[in-house]
């Protein structure tokens, strides 16, 4: 549904406000972006039939007669998927629907069993929300959502291993789908992708979706045009279809710009029309014109009545949403006295956040310290063995304790790198990796005195030339004293003693 | 002769050991085989699964035990799909297809104890006003053999006529039920739209399509009724309101109700011997004690056309799913994607489903929608909007079911503006959703002529009572074709 992300429809914005791609004709081109987003719902059943949506199961074992299109069968919609998709509305702020109208988007293709899709058209059940967005440059930019409906998703054609005919597998036929439309006020790659990252947090957060992008529960089209900067009037635009990774999408957007330019300075215009984005070629090719689209004949579906929903319904709906990624920032910046950057990666998802609560919470004078370690060698040790936060490989309460020895002097935080990498490894308590290795720290003035003495013993002519005014080798003795000691010595400490001893 | 007996006498005398199932239903079976080469009104017969369950309700009935309709014998008209049994919808595209389920009103007539004795024949998809568009060859009508039965619902009203069977399933898109009832001189109703479920029964119009019943009397059609009305959370168009004792009220006298008789029915197209017999029904209401005025409902002459653009419209979009992919017929080896979907459609359907599906595809598509459905989608709401005002001055509707009794097969078939024409006075009651029934009144040249009685939503109840004390002041239900007698 193309209907109203139409990049060439009129954009009141008109701002020149994006970072279009400059040009050696002179002419500066502004980019305009309109995403429309396939979020598909976290329902146990179809959108009109009780058959399951889990994803990978042998093919057409999860269609039943109403997937199949069968003859007489009648669809009956899925409270469930009405309930998330009006989570999404009451969070974007948008206007939910009192009355929504499902229609028929009618065409003939072999995964589209009834020879129609069901969908939203004319009357969604979500309108006119908003999302923000952060820029690189910390600045906050409000992305318009345009609308957001409810619409059942094909089945798939299979070509692997099936030589000279298409499989039909209509598993997915069914599965209910929330179709994100924004506005085309993305002025970039960038923004596109900022605004699509944020949409994924969302349905997260709401658990609506698991954002999936491999298995397609998450994909998206982008309305792409470009026009010169200043111009009122919208280029015109090209949807490219069906990309499913952040970087595809960038990557296929930022292609699509360069050929639209391109095309446009030599002479050409751009020609209306679907495209498909080529991962492994990294580029953009044209997939069917305007003239070759369908009309798509929409109109209401008679098997569905419309949709109603009144206040109580929409109010209890409210009221069972979580704390949303903006506000959960925010109040991390508050409570914990967080930077905006910092607030911003914890929050990227529930998950996330919760896990850096958890930490925060047990060494509440170290919030920032963990908030460094949390998004530094713990999001490090994750994405390298490709693990998410929810799998308990280190519990919020173990990195806890380990913080807490930081905290107490215990080991240093360079010590604490190597027993956080032994606990990584052992699933051991921090405490017992510092008893097992050794590493407790030394806080005895008097062993750390005979520690520097020694290597000042060791090393009369360095010690020499530090006398006679070369400060630079203080750093040489700090490391000596710590390699005496196992990196063990208090580092405040030592640098007491040390400038207290050296020009003794 | 038991095929004479009505069903409500079959189920005492069956619930009372009188008679058995078995013997009914072979009775009704070699009745049925006797008739199909003069009337082809069956599509299928399932004499061996009617027997098995005639015995399992033989023996239901002994131990005390069996639904309302216990080894009552019926049949389906052949959309509502039955597990096990073809079901063709008249065309020649589901000439092979066994449905896995039953249709609701199938499951619930079957959970009430009847008999299915086989699939009724039918206008293609129920697209039809002759029963001529079957694949399967056209009905007869028993009064007179070289005439139609009406259609779509033909098969089901001629065997009703004949007696083959007590009563049948049947549907009404525009008419479909009233209009061959009208013809064959027997008792059809088509309930509200959203009465009985119509999950299970293959869909023409969807907005439209509503499942009913043909019978010989009103009673009858009571008794079948009761059983197939009801919610069903499988269908979300059918309605949640509890379903009133059809049979219970059907003694009930008549006097304190006003009858409106619509003034625009009585038109110049409306034959005079036809309205001959509707005027003397007139006089039989009002002997009863039932009030009778004119009413007028300015929009009606708008129906047909309003008609012939929401049912092809949606048809279009219903039909889509026959593309010889997953069920249906498909073409001997098609040579790419396309020439399946064109050759197996071109083959599947016949002539008169697709110029309606080629119509619903022209007023659906961009630039002609507002036009044609979205403007009929208004003049639907004027005629529902003249209902409503008519019911407030009025009980219920009279007027002709059809303009003229039945003609002759072929008579219609090349002009199907005329063939049309002949839904004029049912199809409003379709576009508003609202309940009409069909009985016999009187015979025009030898041929049954249908009075029509239209109610406010939900008022079955009131349209079967009006119905039933008229029959049991009058005997037209009670004539049989004498071929049949």
């Amino acid at each position: 549904m193309t209907k109203s992300s139409a990049a060439s429809s009129a954009d009141g914005a008109g701002r020149p406000e994006g970072r279009g791609a400059g040009t050696g004709s002179g002419t500066e081109w502004e980019t305009v972006i309109g995403l429309e987003i396939h979020a598909q719902l976290a329902t146990d059943s179809k959108i009109f039939s009780g058959a399951s949506t889990a994803y990978g199961a042998a093919p057409n074992t999860q269609a039943c007669l109403v997937d199949l299109g069968y003859p007489g069968v009648l669809p009956v919609l899925n409270a469930e998927a009405v309930r998330m998709a009006v989570r999404f509305g009451i969070a974007i702020g948008a206007h939910i629907a009192r009355q929504s109208v499902f229609a028929r988007k009618n065409y003939f293709y072999p995964d589209l069993p009834k020879g129609y899709q069901i969908s939203q058209y004319e009357l969604p059940i979500v309108a006119r929300g908003a999302i923000d967005i952060v820029l690189d440059d910390g600045s906050v930019k409000r992305v318009g959502v345009t609308r957001a409906h409810l619409e059942e998703d094909a089945g798939k054609s299979l070509h692997e291993g099936l030589p000279g005919v298409t499989g039909i597998d209509l598993n997915r036929a069914g599965t209910p789908l929330l179709e994100i439309v924004s506005e085309p006020q993305l002025r970039s790659a960038k923004e596109a992708i900022a605004y699509m990252k944020k949409v994924h947090t969302l349905v997260r957060y709401l658990q609506i979706c698991d954002g999936n992008m491999q298995e397609g529960s998450f994909r998206c089209d982008a309305n792409v045009s470009v026009r010169p900067r200043g111009a009122d009037k919208l280029g015109t635009r090209t949807e490219i279809k069906n990309v499913n990774s952040f970087r595809f999408v960038e990557k296929a957007i930022q292609y699509e710009v360069a050929r639209q330019i391109e095309l446009i300075e030599s002479g050409g215009a751009v020609v209306q029309e679907t495209r498909l984005y080529d991962p492994d070629k990294g580029e953009t090719r044209s997939m069917r014109s305007k003239e070759e689209a369908n009309d798509y004949r929409y109109f209401p579906d008679p098997d569905l009545l419309p949709l109603m929903l009144d206040e109580e319904y929409i109010e209890a709906v409210g009221a069972e949403l979580p704390e949303l990624p903006d506000a959960k920032a925010a109040r991390l910046m508050a409570q914990y006295g967080l930077p905006a950057y910092d607030a911003g990666v914890l929050t990227a998802s529930r998950e996330l956040a919760d896990y850096y609560e958890a930490v925060a919470r047990a060494v509440p004078a170290q919030a920032k310290l963990a908030a460094n370690w949390v998004m530094g060698d713990l999001s490090a040790a994750l994405n390298k063995e490709g693990l998410d936060i929810g799998e308990g490989r280190m519990p919020a309460e173990r990195l806890a304790g380990l913080l807490t020895r930081i905290a107490d002097a215990t080991i240093s935080g360079k010590i604490a790198k190597e027993v956080f990498e032994a606990m990584w490894a052992s699933g051991d308590s921090a405490d017992r990796v510092i008893e097992t290795k050794g590493l407790k720290q030394i806080t005895d003035t008097a062993a750390i005195e005979r520690a520097i003495e020694e290597v000042m013993a060791k090393n009369p002519a360095q010690l020499a030339e530090y006398r006679a005014g070369k400060d630079k080798l203080f750093g040489f003795f700090v490391g000596q004293v710590m390699k005496a000691t196992g990196g063990k010595a208090n580092p405040a400490q030592l640098n007491e003693l040390l400038k207290k001893k050296l020009p003794e | 002769m038991i095929h004479r007996q009505t069903l409500a006498r079959l189920v005492g005398d069956l619930r009372a050991r009188k008679l058995s199932s078995v013997e009914l239903v072979r009775a009704c079976l070699e009745r049925i085989e006797a008739s199909q080469p003069a009337l082809n009104a069956f599509i299928s017969i399932t004499a061996e699964q009617a027997l098995d369950a005639a015995q399992a309700a033989d023996r239901a009935l002994a131990r005390g035990d069996g639904g309302p309709l216990a080894g009552v014998p019926i049949g389906h008209k052949d959309l509502f799909c039955t597990a096990g049994v073809r079901t063709t919808c008249g065309s020649r595209m589901l000439e092979n297809f066994v449905s896995p389920y039953d249709a609701t009103v199938v499951e619930r007539l079957k959970a009430a104890g009847a008999v299915m004795l086989g699939k009724l024949n039918m206008d293609e998809f129920a697209m039809g006003s002759s029963n001529e568009t079957s694949y399967y060859g056209p009905v007869r009508n028993p009064w007179n053999t070289d005439r139609v039965p009406g259609g779509s619902s033909g098969g089901s009203a001629a065997a009703v006529c004949a007696r083959l069977i007590p009563a049948a399933t049947a549907t009404d898109t525009g008419g479909s039920i009233r209009q061959p009832a009208a013809l064959c001189g027997v008792t059809g109703i088509k309930p509200t739209y959203g009465r009985v479920s119509r999950y299970g029964m293959i869909a023409f119009a969807s907005s439209l399509d509503q499942g009913g019943v043909i019978a010989a009397s009103a009673e009858d059609a009571a008794l079948m009724l009761r059983e197939m009305a009801g919610f069903d959370r499988r269908d979300s168009t059918s309605v949640d309101t509890p379903v009133p004792d059809y049979v219970a009220g059907l003694d009930a006298p008549l006097e304190g109700l006003t009858i409106g008789v619509l003034k625009e029915f009585f038109d110049e197209g409306l034959d005079p011997d036809n309205e001959r017999c509707l005027r003397e029904a007139l006089t039989v209401f009002t002997r009863l004690g039932a009030g009778v005025r004119e009413v007028s409902l300015p929009n009606i002459s708008l129906s047909v056309p309003a008609y012939y653009v929401v049912a092809p419209a949606e048809c279009s979009s219903n039909l889509a799913r026959y593309d010889g992919v997953r069920f249906g017929h498909r073409c001997e080896s098609p040579r790419d994607l396309q020439d399946l979907y064109k050759r197996s459609r071109s083959e599947g359907f016949g002539a008169e489903v697709k110029r309606r599906i080629m119509t619903g595809t022209y007023v659906l598509s961009a630039g002609y929608y507002d036009a044609y459905y979205l403007k009929a989608q208004r003049v639907r709401r004027l005629i529902a909007a003249d209902f409503e005002r008519a019911f407030g001055e009025v009980d219920m509707l009279m007027g002709p079911a059809t303009p003229t009794a039945a003609f002759p097969l072929g008579a219609k078939v090349a002009d199907p503006i005329t063939m049309y024409l002949n839904d004029i006075y049912t199809i409003s009651a379709n576009l508003a959703g609202v309940p009409a029934l069909s009985i016999p009144c009187g015979f025009a040249r030898g041929l049954p002529v249908g009075l029509q009685i239209i109610g406010p939503h939900f008022a079955e109840q009131r349209l079967l009572q009006a119905a039933h004390r008229y029959q049991l002041e009058t005997d037209w239900h009670l004539r049989i074709p004498e071929r049949f007698a």
